[in-house]
């Protein structure tokens, strides 16, 4: 099968490769950029393992084609670390609520609050649990995930009102 | 689970759209979001030589709100479906099914298109598309064609669209003021398709209601929608009980399956009568 | 501030020892993607290997033709039973004494079966050429249901035609594979015959999965050079993997390396020894190139493992007043088409004598038969010691059916039958001397939190709307008291193929203060580098947080027999305490050299030790450190470390206390858990965040299991659950907020008191929604249904019942 040439942007990095058509997404960034944040758990779209984030869109990276995202911009959890290298605000969180346990869901859980946390920047409980309903736990019980997005709500509205 | 190589497509109209289908044949396939076929293509239960994604081509999207008529571009994601706002106020029982439909990622990619274009009796825009009376657009190499959404559906999977056409858009007439809807889906969990959905509007003497995966096709049935809109809930939910054929599966048999339609109709009307004015 | 200044309870907190909810050092790799699960590995010329796995529950292999998958660029090879049948690999030896077909020979005993193992330069070619090979079949009857396997012609094992004996005695029939007995069956009929009351019921607990979020996987790289192998993979139990692998390969076992990287999430899933494992390695050894193999979510759910499939039937006696008398229970096990159970040898339905639960049963009986049938093979313990679940659930439903014999509240006749306080250490009937416990306590405790006496007013206010056309929901109020036997276990009844289960820790202090200890277990997301720190940081008084923790490397860390059966904290746990203690006892020595006075005359005192009656003479333990690397001390070897091989005297007995309120829907079956409370008791706690959140994770897997998550066969064989889509996991959305509460009752045999937690919600979790489910259809005559409560199956309930006009 003939290699297409792919190109993207992967947490503000330009990249670009060489792949098959076929090439799921996940595979691209885990096998050929090293990019191993992003977990494969069930294969066919219900675990959210693989999430990451496109052009502002929360993305099962498993179920898409790299070929359907050529020329997107991609972040992943790995780009969710602060500039500096310490953890960013849903990490902080995510660790200071014991929001995880094996570590496996985790890149998948944060990538999505991350989104979920853009679009609704004062989610209720509910709305969380809604809004994370695309990935699945089989450690914490999803409670202190719901605390840990709940903080960081709280925690990134506090920082945006201090620098206002 | 890895897919079947194929070669892949991204043309930037319906023009160079049809053509690649033409020239393929059997061996070609259009994607949209993708995330009914991309699972089917890991599984190996679809194989094709071509994809050819639609992505690019601008004349699929948008939402169009008219004062008679909505119209949704094949491409629209349930995402926008959800967020828009004018759509909301136009059709509020468009974003109620959309919220129920799979989970937010899959929201985000999945497109009312491919929901209503795949023929799967699971999905939820097929049965809410024959309550609302909508119109699918099919351009095809003989030009465009419209065809009824309550005619569309033929079998599991077949439809009225042939290999070479693309639905394009969808045309909804804009309920009335004063008709209710809703939409109510017993699921085993959220994201799942339906054990039972029903999609009913009522008002102003009139009266429409369509189920989901309670058959090899959604089912709206004109002597259910005929009963309600003379006031008879009862009679209504008879005519359904008629109308949808359900199997065993692993969401139960089919006896469970024919209450919890009833179950599910009744309280969809009664949502919908609460909201009528 | 300095060490002066501060109070003893200062210095402890700055310990961040035992009792601390300290946050876990796993989590800033795991929360930036830095984790290193074995999917993550990649080796310079690494290859990957697929499976072509059978159609079929029950079928002849007549032919496998690789041709077509051999042409294809990039494929190395295609493995079958023939092609490891030379090296006496085509099958291997089970956890349960039996053995198993690594590659299909000569036929398949359940759908998605090894037939064929394809070696490629990528998974994507492997994918390809696994489509390619040809496998021809020939079609055989099939056996799902274990009651029909016994009765049935069909012969399933043909291998073991003629042997009447297997590896737990006597085979009754080709289809059975042991029966076990435990207890006295003549004094329990006896018993029975007269009793005032006896109820009796079948109670069956479905066939599940753990299905962690990461499925089974690895990679084995034989270096031909050196002629070291090294195993990456999914283990739970990294050292017993290496002295397998080097049993059935015949390498050496130093020449073997096996590696556990982080692991997500094992549940019982990553104790066995899978296909997988053996056709990497064979790959390897034969291209000379390391291989990866991870199966898919399908392969996982289909072939590697399952959990329960016991069909318990029961038998409960008891004085009209509701003192329990005795106990019998005939257990039907489905071990599937091979026996791969993962138990200690000598017990072949694990701990399922544990099933007198939390009561004081004077007399009883239990008997298990091992069937095989055409499902998956390897029955493993899904969050749970050994059977534990399916002893629990068996027990609190049995006690259920027993209240309604009786007419009696369920709580009150637990309360009269538990043990008392004063009871233990408590010798059980079936066997087990239980080590403490204060049942009464901690229920009293669990009702009076849930206002129990106002649930019940509630339910009795519901019912009579619900008969007055008010409502169609009901309130269930699902009650459960289990007690656990975890830590498995001490040497002289428990091993695993003949190696005992102790575990180990090695403890090195650095000479500036800091330490590295080393473990024989793994964690899957227990935290183990953040608790077992602590307890070394308890024990000799550096901070937790320059104590380095690693498991998993079986190069490194002194052999244990891994994390599973809530073994670690009652186990290794143990090992650590005693390693720090051993470390502990040498710098007193070094302290009292020091300080110039006599051993005996100095005494610890949080992080240093003291002369006696003059607190402010003292050497801390950081300074002892020092010196144990810098001073000739006359009598002492340089250097501070120790290592400790913990062999338990005794299991650990963990108990607690559940209630569930849920609302059910009559109408669609729909359920909603408005409440749930858990009550751990599991002595000595080390990280109260850690044990709550271990609750949190495990109830929520016994919602799934009681709820809806099963591993279903149609008639033919073919699994119905093999996707996530099927086979219910819940997500955020379905699960419930949980209130996590506890009593401290600590193990008098165990160094620090701990007796271990991580299963115990899901032991006590599912008895709870369970009976939850029941309590709320009760007063309308319902008595026993299965499991999972879906909706169609609770539905079902309220229909059989006459609730739906």
């Amino acid at each position: 099968m003939s290699k297409m040439h792919v190109k993207l942007t992967v947490n503000g990095k330009q990249v670009e490769g060489l792949a098959e058509p076929r090439t799921l997404l996940i595979h691209f960034l885990r096998e050929d950029l090293k990019i191993t944040g992003p977990h494969i758990g069930c294969e066919t779209s219900h675990c959210g393992a693989c999430t990451v984030d496109i052009d502002g869109k929360s993305v099962k990276s498993c179920t898409t084609f790299v070929a359907q995202v050529n020329g997107a911009d991609v972040t992943t959890v790995e780009g969710l670390t602060n500039d500096d290298g310490s953890l960013g605000v849903l990490q902080e969180m995510f660790r200071e609520h014991h929001g995880l346990q094996c570590g496996f869901c985790t890149p998948g859980m944060i990538t999505r609050a991350h989104r979920l946390l853009q679009e609704n920047p004062n989610p209720t409980e509910e709305d969380i649990r809604f809004g994370m309903s695309g990935n699945l736990c089989r450690c914490t019980g999803y409670q202190n995930i719901v605390k840990a997005i709940a903080a960081s709500a709280d925690m990134l509205n506090a920082q945006k009102e201090a620098a206002e | 689970m890895i897919p079947a190589g194929f070669e892949y497509h991204r043309p930037g109209d319906i023009a160079s759209a049809i053509g690649i289908l033409q020239e393929h044949g059997d061996e070609a396939r259009v994607i949209a979001g993708g995330h009914s076929l991309i699972p089917m293509m890991k599984l190996r239960m679809a194989e094709m030589g071509h994809l050819v994604d639609l992505q690019a081509i601008e004349e699929l999207k948008g939402i169009e709100i008219g004062a008679d008529t909505v119209s949704l571009g094949a491409m629209v994601t349930q995402h926008e479906l959800i967020t828009h706002d004018g759509l909301a106020t136009a059709i509020p029982l468009i974003r109620e099914a959309a919220l129920q439909v799979a989970d937010p990622q899959v929201r985000y990619v999945g497109t009312v298109g491919g929901n209503v274009a795949n023929g799967d009796p699971g999905n939820d825009m097929p049965g809410l598309m024959q309550c609302l009376n909508a119109t699918f657009e099919l351009s095809g190499p003989d030009g465009r064609r419209s065809v009824a959404a309550r005619e569309f559906y033929e079998a599991a999977y077949f439809t009225a669209r042939d290999d070479e056409e693309i639905l394009t858009r969808i045309s909804i007439p804009v309920p009335g003021a004063g008709v209710g809807q809703a939409y109510e889906k017993q699921k085993r969990k959220i994201g799942d398709y339906a054990t039972a959905a029903a999609a009913v509007m009522v008002g102003n003497g009139q009266a429409s209601v369509a189920m989901t995966n309670l058959a090899d096709t959604p089912v709206w049935s004109e002597s259910a929608s005929n009963a309600l809109a003379d006031g008879d809930v009862s009679g209504c939910v008879a005519a359904m009980l008629d109308a949808i054929d359900p199997v065993a599966d692993n969401r139960g048999p089919v006896e469970f399956k024919k209450h919890v339609a009833a179950v599910m109709l009744r309280r969809a009307i009664e949502r919908a009568q609460s909201r009528a004015d | 501030m300095n060490d002066q200044t501060l109070t003893p309870e200062e210095r402890a907190a700055n310990l961040k020892g035992m009792g601390s909810s300290r946050k876990r050092v796993e989590d800033v790799r795991f929360t930036q993607g830095k984790g290193n699960y074995v999917d993550d590995i990649k080796l310079d010329g690494m290859l990957f290997g697929a499976f072509v796995r059978s159609p079929y529950a029950h079928a002849r292999v007549v032919s496998v033709n690789k041709e077509a998958a051999l042409a294809i660029p990039g494929v190395v090879a295609v493995l079958t039973a023939e092609d490891l049948a030379p090296l006496g690999l085509h099958w291997m030896p089970t956890l349960a004494g039996d053995k198993q077909m690594v590659l299909a020979d000569g036929k398949v005993l359940f759908q998605g079966q090894e037939v064929a193992y394809v070696v490629a330069e990528n998974r994507y070619i492997a994918a390809d050429a696994a489509e390619l090979v040809e496998v021809d079949y020939e079609e055989l009857p099939v056996l799902t249901d274990p009651f029909e396997a016994l009765k049935s012609d069909v012969v399933l094992r043909e291998d073991l035609a003629g042997q009447t004996d297997g590896a737990h005695g006597p085979r009754k029939h080709h289809n059975h594979i042991f029966t076990w007995e435990q207890g006295d069956k003549d004094a329990t009929e006896a018993v029975l015959g007269e009793a005032d009351v006896v109820a009796e019921e079948m109670v069956y607990y479905h066939r599940t999965h753990p299905c962690p979020l990461e499925t089974c996987g690895c990679v084995a790289s034989m270096d031909k050079v050196t002629g070291k192998l090294t195993l990456y993979g999914t283990f739970q139990a990294p050292h017993a993997i290496r002295t397998v692998v080097s049993l059935i390969s015949g390498l050496a076992e130093h020449n073997i390396r096996v590696i556990s990287p982080d692991i997500g999430g094992g549940f019982g899933n990553k104790v066995g020894a899978y296909a997988g494992y053996v056709c990497s390695v064979v790959a390897s050894i034969v291209t000379g190139q390391p291989v990866k193999w991870v199966e898919n979510r399908m392969e996982n759910l289909m072939s590697t493992a399952f959990a329960r499939d016991y069909w318990m039937q029961g038998k409960i006696a008891a004085t009209k007043d509701g003192k329990i008398t005795g106990l019998w229970c005939h257990t039907t096990a489905d071990h599937g088409g091979f026996d791969a159970c993962a138990d200690p040898t000598k017990f072949p339905a694990g701990f399922m004598n544990i099933c007198t639960g939390s009561y004081d049963i004077p007399t009883a009986y239990l008997a298990v038969d091992g069937v095989y049938t055409n499902k998956a093979p390897g029955g493993v313990a899904y969050r749970c010691s050994f059977r534990v679940t399916e002893a629990a659930y068996f027990i609190e439903r049995m006690i259920e059916v027993l209240a309604i014999k009786l007419n009696m509240d369920a709580a009150e006749l637990r309360r009269i039958n538990f043990i008392k306080a004063d009871q233990f250490p408590y010798q059980s009937a079936l066997g087990w001397e239980y080590d403490s416990g204060d049942y009464h306590t901690a229920w009293d405790k669990a009702l009076k939190a849930v206002g129990y006496e106002g649930l019940r007013a509630e339910q009795a206010q519901r019912i009579e709307d619900f008969r007055a056309g008010k409502t169609r929901k009901l309130l269930g109020i699902g009650l459960t008291h289990f007690t656990e036997i975890v830590g498995a276990g001490p040497v002289k009844n428990c091993d695993i193929l003949g190696l005992g289960m102790f575990d180990s820790c090695e403890i090195r202090i650095h000479p500036t203060g800091s330490a590295i200890a080393r473990l024989g277990t793994i964690s899957q997301g227990q935290g183990h580098a953040t608790t077992f720190a602590q307890i070394i940081a308890s024990e000799i008084g550096l901070p937790a947080d320059d104590i380095t923790l690693e498991e998993g490397d079986t190069d490194t860390a002194p052999y244990g027999l891994g994390t599973y059966g809530s073994r670690s904290t009652p186990v290794a746990g143990a090992a650590t305490a005693m390693a720090a203690r051993k470390i502990r006892a040498k710098a007193q020595m070094i302290a009292a050299y020091l300080l110039e006075v006599h051993d005996n005359d100095v005494e610890w005192d949080v992080d240093r030790f003291a002369v006696k009656g003059a607190p402010e003479r003292f050497k801390t333990m950081k300074e002892i450190a020092f010196a144990a690397y810098n001073q000739a001390i006359p009598g002492l070897e340089p250097g501070l470390e120790a290592v400790s091989y913990y062999d338990p005297p005794n299991m650990t007995y963990p108990f607690g206390a559940y209630i569930c309120v849920m609302e059910i829907d009559v109408d669609t079956g729909e359920w909603d858990v408005r409440q749930f409370y858990a009550l751990d008791d599991c002595g000595t706690r080390i990280n109260p965040m850690i044990i709550e959140g271990q609750v949190h994770g495990g109830v929520t897997e016994a919602l799934a299991i009681a709820m809806g998550q099963e591993i279903a066969y149609d008639e033919m064989g073919n699994v119905k659950t093999a996707t996530l889509m099927d086979f219910f996991l819940p997500t955020a959305w379905e699960t419930p907020n949980y209130t996590t509460d506890h009593t401290v009752t600590p193990s008098p045999h165990h160094p620090i008191g701990a007796k271990g937690v991580g299963e115990s919600p899901n032991v006590g979790g599912v008895p709870a929604f369970s009976n939850a489910v029941h309590d709320a259809f009760r007063p309308f005559g319902l008595v026993q249904s299965h499991m999972p409560h879906d909706h169609w199956r609770i539905w079902k309930i309220a229909n059989g019942l006459g609730m739906h006009g």
